[in-house]
């Protein structure tokens, strides 16, 4: 039996792919500030020597609960019961936005835990050292012990902002045009599914390879510094 | 309209559930045979096989499982294989998880310090007898935790299976929900049941490592 691929079919359909990568990107970027931002928060609550000590027992339970039934759970059935469970409880939200959503929620779950490791590194005498120069608990969080704490787990947080990007292949599912959609679409259009999902692999190895290089450029350069320690 | 009590929706979930059990265990022991091919392949010296592994460690986690498993399922008909989607299911997942898997054992072996292939080798061992009486045990003591960890994902990772038209878990709610216009309850069960499913693993691994940890 003779294989026949026709890449062609699938490549003049560039306007498409390139939608699709438009609305990876930009869901990828939006989930990633505000769900590093949420995970930073959480992280907070959890950590010993910091909310893990301080918060409100309430406080504490909520985002326990929360880590662990995210981290315990399917992305795609999060999704499913954002965009099709939630209406019934009054909340309608357009497939982009439950998207999102489910995005931020999710790796605001995972960067907790990654960001919490960071941040019980941190030694004890660099806290205290803070805090004798009367710095108030916040300065001392976010000045002495969250750079460096960030610095120390950044790979595992671009891994997870990367496996945050691959999963939004799943909005798809809900008619979120992003990129693996558009290989739907164009495989409905003409029938090439097969070289379709190539072309749409090849281009997430890229993203994925792009993203990694520009977050650790970003890294070094923006969130903690050349020099800081850690 | 099908009127669906909660024991029936319940009930169904369980059904299906089994499958999301079996596909995950298929996906995790093949994946773990494959990586343990593709972990003994990179650290033979062979000439290319370490780039190759290297390059398949980073195709398969750098393209979303979703579309592998579509890859999968079309690819395998390409070839004239009558593809169900069991079959492409399992073999999506099982590249899958043997990507991830020889990723996280590599880590495991490299742990070991440089001595002990030294030593082992000035003891004229041959490399298969290296790795089996003197690396293995030690890296494995390490391995476990991580490798246990990961079958969390892999129980996650078969709720794709369903968008290749796998009946599993994440598969059956849908169908449910759209017979019984009753989303928000049937994705809640769904979610509590992977929740069941995947937590005491978690808690599992995280013991075993907090009581690696202790040894040390």
């Amino acid at each position: 039996m003779k294989i026949q691929l026709d890449f062609l079919a699938v490549l003049t359909e560039w306007p498409l792919l390139l939608t699709g990568v438009g609305w990876t990107l930009r869901l990828t970027f939006a989930a990633m500030v505000v769900g590093t931002l949420l995970g930073i928060a959480c992280a907070w609550v959890r950590a010993r020597g910091f909310g893990g000590d301080a918060a409100p027992t309430w406080l504490k339970a909520v985002v326990g609960g929360y880590v662990e039934l995210i981290r315990n759970t399917p992305f795609i059935v999060q999704l499913f019961f954002i965009f099709f469970g939630l209406p019934a409880a009054g909340i309608r939200l357009s497939a982009e936005w439950a998207s999102f959503l489910a995005m931020t929620i999710n790796l605001g779950a995972y960067a907790a835990e990654i960001i919490r490791a960071g941040i019980e590194a941190t030694p004890k005498g660099q806290i205290e050292a803070a805090l004798s120069l009367a710095m108030s608990r916040a300065q001392t969080f976010f000045k002495v012990v969250l750079p460096p704490a960030l610095k120390k787990v950044w790979p595992s947080l671009v891994s997870q902002i990367i496996i945050v990007m691959l999963g939004s292949s799943v909005c798809g599912q809900i008619s979120t045009p992003e990129l693996s959609s558009s290989a739907d679409l164009i495989h409905s259009r003409n029938f090439r599914a097969f070289e379709a999902f190539i072309v749409v692999g090849a281009m997430y190895l890229l993203l994925c390879m792009a993203l990694r290089q520009l977050l650790n450029w970003v890294g070094r350069n923006f969130v903690f510094g050349k020099s800081s320690g850690g | 309209m099908v009127d669906f009590t909660l024991w029936d929706i319940f009930r169904n979930l369980l059904l299906a559930g089994r499958w999301t059990v079996a596909l995950s265990l298929i996906a995790f022991v093949g994946g773990g045979l494959v990586g343990l091919l593709l972990l003994v392949l990179r650290l033979s010296k062979l000439p290319g096989a370490q780039r190759f592994v290297a390059g398949y460690v980073q195709l398969f986690q750098g393209i979303p499982l979703l579309v592998q498993l579509f890859l999968a399922y079309y690819g395998l008909g390409l070839f004239g294989i009558n593809t169900s989607p069991w079959v492409a299911a399992a073999l999506g997942l099982t590249l899958y998880a043997s990507a991830f898997l020889t990723e996280i054992w590599r880590g495991c072996v490299e742990a070991i310090p440089r001595g002990q292939w030294e030593a082992s080798s000035s003891l004229a061992m041959s490399f298969t007898e290296q790795l089996r009486h003197i690396i293995w045990p030690q890296a494995q003591r390490i391995a476990i935790a991580p490798t246990v960890g990961f079958l969390v994902q892999v129980i996650k990772g078969t709720a794709l299976a369903s968008v290749i038209g796998f009946m599993e878990l994440t598969k059956v709610g849908k169908s449910i929900s759209n017979a019984t216009f009753n989303p928000f309850l049937v994705f809640s069960c769904v979610a509590l049941m992977y929740f069941c499913l995947c937590y005491p693993v978690s808690l599992y691994a995280k013991s075993l490592e907090r009581r690696l940890n202790v040894q040390r």
